[in-house]
């Protein structure tokens, strides 16, 4: 009994450790606050991408941080406008969800910085900062192509939503620059929320898409696809993980990552608000500012031959001088190129 | 939801109001629990989310605001269950009602709220009732089980949606699965614009007019269940369905209309939540409002008054949590789930643990000849 008081006791010292304690009533200290979409900060992908960020922040700075999650829609709304009311000097918002929110609340408060990623407010006082997922997503489908020795790959997506489907075009011209002929088959693994947090369909989609002949697929899926990149270690075929560097998770299997560097947007974004250099409009970070890219590592180092490399660099390049055109699902209004 | 046939000698007063205030105070004593076991002072940290759902003007706005969606959902459930069945689909009839209502604020524009208010109501309406008129049929005429079909129509729901968010309403350009955002005059007015109307300043708060909407429910759902044939009839299949067959009530008719009625009250949460609050469709916008309309309904033992208080209750316990997670970054906004949890395990699902030891303690001195020691 007392044993399990005195765990339960260094658990919570432990966790308090952890975790920043809340600076109440912050006088005229530099202070920001991030509000997280669902999945919250320890997602293991787009969210904790932010974290990282932050916490990287709160490590060289000492700066304490208020982070929120939300269990529904209208607090989204709420924590902006509490933070803002806190005195926060720049505020995050996680995820293309916040944008009506941060709309409405920045402009209530035209004084406070309000930094948006994934998502476009246009306001004086809105950073928005966007990714050119379909570049990255590009170069992981080249190399899918050049990987696969049954001329079929496989995508696995989250929530069907538009944003997912760039990431699949992307892939997919990225498939068909290198293999024309190349089969692509296409999963999502829901219609709502969830789906960014099913692993076991995510495995199930994936299995099922190693049965019908892919030796490559692309997990776009936040949670879900830690169902995917297993699903693919079991069955000795390759998977692609996203967000962050997955490379790590399953040596062997992983071919790559298609990276979107949230965490060094998230800090880049707060310590510009300190130094001041912070401007508000919208910023598109893809192969050029290195906000997306592929991730190469020694744990997918055996995985990938040079040959491969230079097509991707080579590519790479060109998307980056603009001569290779990469079309955006958003702007095409379905994935035309 | 049994409404609670008193055979126990329990006095009305305790059955009412002090059975379920030792529920609650058991719930508060283990959730304090669990609070101190990561490290926290359950005291102060109770105490502050009563103060933040109840303690201030904002906090009140907010409590209210949820305790209006918890109403419409918790009427449904409990029209359905007087009726015998068991509604869980509250959330996917929430959810196309939303749809219903949205449809009618996007296409009315121009109009003015009032006018516009009507219509949205009739529209969320019939597509709740729809989307609850079809398992009642199907549990009518077809023998499907109701639970199993709701859960379903869920799904579809969830699904029909997603698409049409996804597709035919997305706003070309957007990268949220939303609609366009109503025109400004259909907003149904808020704290804000109320007050401002009586000259004072508020921040934007999510409470509306919606609450009178769902108030007038409550009165309505009232006079249906117990002062009409309908209502009436209802409850008698829900009691007996073969004795009200018997009696010569048309069990599968009333099944059905129980289930329409059920899905048009859920339905109505998108006038909270979309023309009061988000002023465009959105994915989810229900966020488990149907299904906490099920503990609501429980808790407020099928009857309005009760389902209003306990709505009220629920409210402030989102809000609460809330306020709580902003304070506090060592508590996880998961506690305050645990917390609701607590609260209905003890008043729903164990509201009978103190009862036995009340009635010992509450009922008169048994008369003479009661065959007890004295």
């Amino acid at each position: 009994m007392s044993k399990a008081i005195r765990a339960a006791l260094v658990a919570a010292a432990l966790l308090s450790c952890a975790l920043t304690a809340p600076t109440r009533g912050a006088e005229a200290a530099f202070f920001p606050g991030v509000v997280f979409d669902y999945g919250g900060k320890y997602d293991k992908s787009f969210n904790e991408g932010v974290l990282t960020g932050i916490e990287r922040f709160h490590r060289e700075t000492g700066i304490t941080y208020k982070a929120l999650e939300i269990s529904n829609d209208v607090q989204r709304e709420q924590y902006l406008r509490r933070l803002a009311e806190h005195g926060a000097d720049i505020i995050l918002a996680v995820g293309f969800s916040q944008a009506p929110a941060v709309a409405k609340v920045a402009k209530e408060f035209p004084e406070i910085k309000f930094t948006l990623i994934d998502g476009v407010v246009n306001l004086p006082n809105v950073q928005s900062i966007l990714f050119s997922e379909q570049e990255g997503s590009y170069l992981v489908g080249m190399l899918a192509a050049l990987s696969s020795k049954t001329n079929t790959v496989g995508f696995v997506g989250g929530m069907d939503i538009p944003l997912i489907r760039r990431f699949e075009c992307g892939y997919e011209q990225g498939v068909k620059a290198v293999a024309p002929d190349d089969h692509i088959l296409v999963n999502m693994v829901g219609t709502t929320p969830a789906a960014w947090s099913d692993p076991t369909r995510g495995g199930e989609l994936a299995k099922s898409q190693f049965d019908r002949g892919v030796d490559v697929v692309f997990a776009a899926a936040g949670q879900s696809g830690m169902g995917v990149l297993q699903a693919a270690k079991d069955a000795d075929r390759l998977a692609i993980g996203v967000d962050s560097n997955q490379n790590h998770l399953f040596p062997g299997h992983v071919l790559t990552s298609m990276v979107k560097r949230v965490d060094v947007a998230a800090y880049n974004a707060i310590k510009a608000a300190q130094d001041g250099t912070w401007q508000a409009g919208v910023r598109t970070l893809g192969l050029k500012e290195e906000g997306v890219g592929w991730a190469l590592d020694a744990n997918n180092a055996k995985l990938v031959t040079p040959e491969m490399k230079a097509a991707l660099d080579a590519a790479s390049a060109e998307i980056q001088a603009g001569t290779r055109k990469v079309a955006n699902y958003d702007e095409t209004n379905g994935c035309k190129y | 939801m049994s409404v609670s046939t008193n055979t126990d000698g329990l006095p009305r007063w305790a059955t009412l109001a002090l059975l379920p205030a030792i529920n609650l105070g058991a719930a508060l004593v283990v959730s304090s629990l669990v609070i101190l076991a990561i490290g926290q002072d359950p005291v102060s940290a109770l105490a502050f989310m009563v103060k933040g759902a109840v303690g201030t003007g904002t906090g009140l706005s907010y409590t209210l605001y949820y305790a209006t969606s918890l109403i419409f959902t918790g009427l449904a459930v409990a029209v359905a269950n007087h009726t015998g069945l068991f509604n869980i689909g509250g959330e996917g009839q929430a959810y196309i009602g939303g749809l219903g209502t949205g449809l009618v604020c996007l296409a009315l524009t121009g109009w003015p709220w009032y006018a516009v208010l009507p219509v949205a109501v009739l529209a969320g309406a019939l597509f709740g009732a729809v989307w609850g008129l079809i398992p009642g049929y199907l549990q009518a005429y077809r023998g499907s089980h109701i639970v199993i079909t709701t859960i379903m129509f869920n799904f579809l729901a969830s699904a029909l949606m997603v698409y049409l968010l996804g597709g035919p309403l997305l706003e070309h350009g957007q990268m949220a699965p939303e609609s366009r955002e109503f025109a400004e005059s259909t907003f149904l007015p808020g704290v804000k614009e109320i007050a401002a109307a009586l000259g004072y300043r508020t921040s934007t708060l999510p409470l509306n007019l919606s609450l009178v909407v769902a108030l007038l429910c409550a009165v309505g759902v009232w006079f249906f269940i117990w002062h009409t044939r309908w209502g009436f009839q209802m409850r008698t299949v829900g009691a007996n369905d073969a004795a009200a067959r018997y009696a010569g009530i048309n069990a599968r008719t009333t099944i059905v209309v129980a289930m329409a009625l059920s899905g048009a009250l859920a339905g109505l949460v998108g006038i909270n939540e979309l023309q009061g609050v988000q002023h465009r469709v959105t994915l989810n916008f229900q966020a488990g409002m149907g299904f906490t309309g099920i503990a609501v309904a429980l808790m407020g033992r099928g009857h309005p008054v009760g389902i209003v208080l306990s709505s009220l209750l629920f409210g402030a316990l989102y809000q609460g949590g809330a306020e709580l997670s902003f304070e506090y970054n060592e508590i996880s906004p998961r506690l305050v789930v645990v917390i609701q949890g607590v609260v209905i395990l003890f008043s729903g699902a164990l509201e009978h643990m103190f009862r036995p030891a009340l009635v010992r303690l509450l009922k008169p001195k048994a008369p003479a000849g009661a065959g007890q020691r004295a």
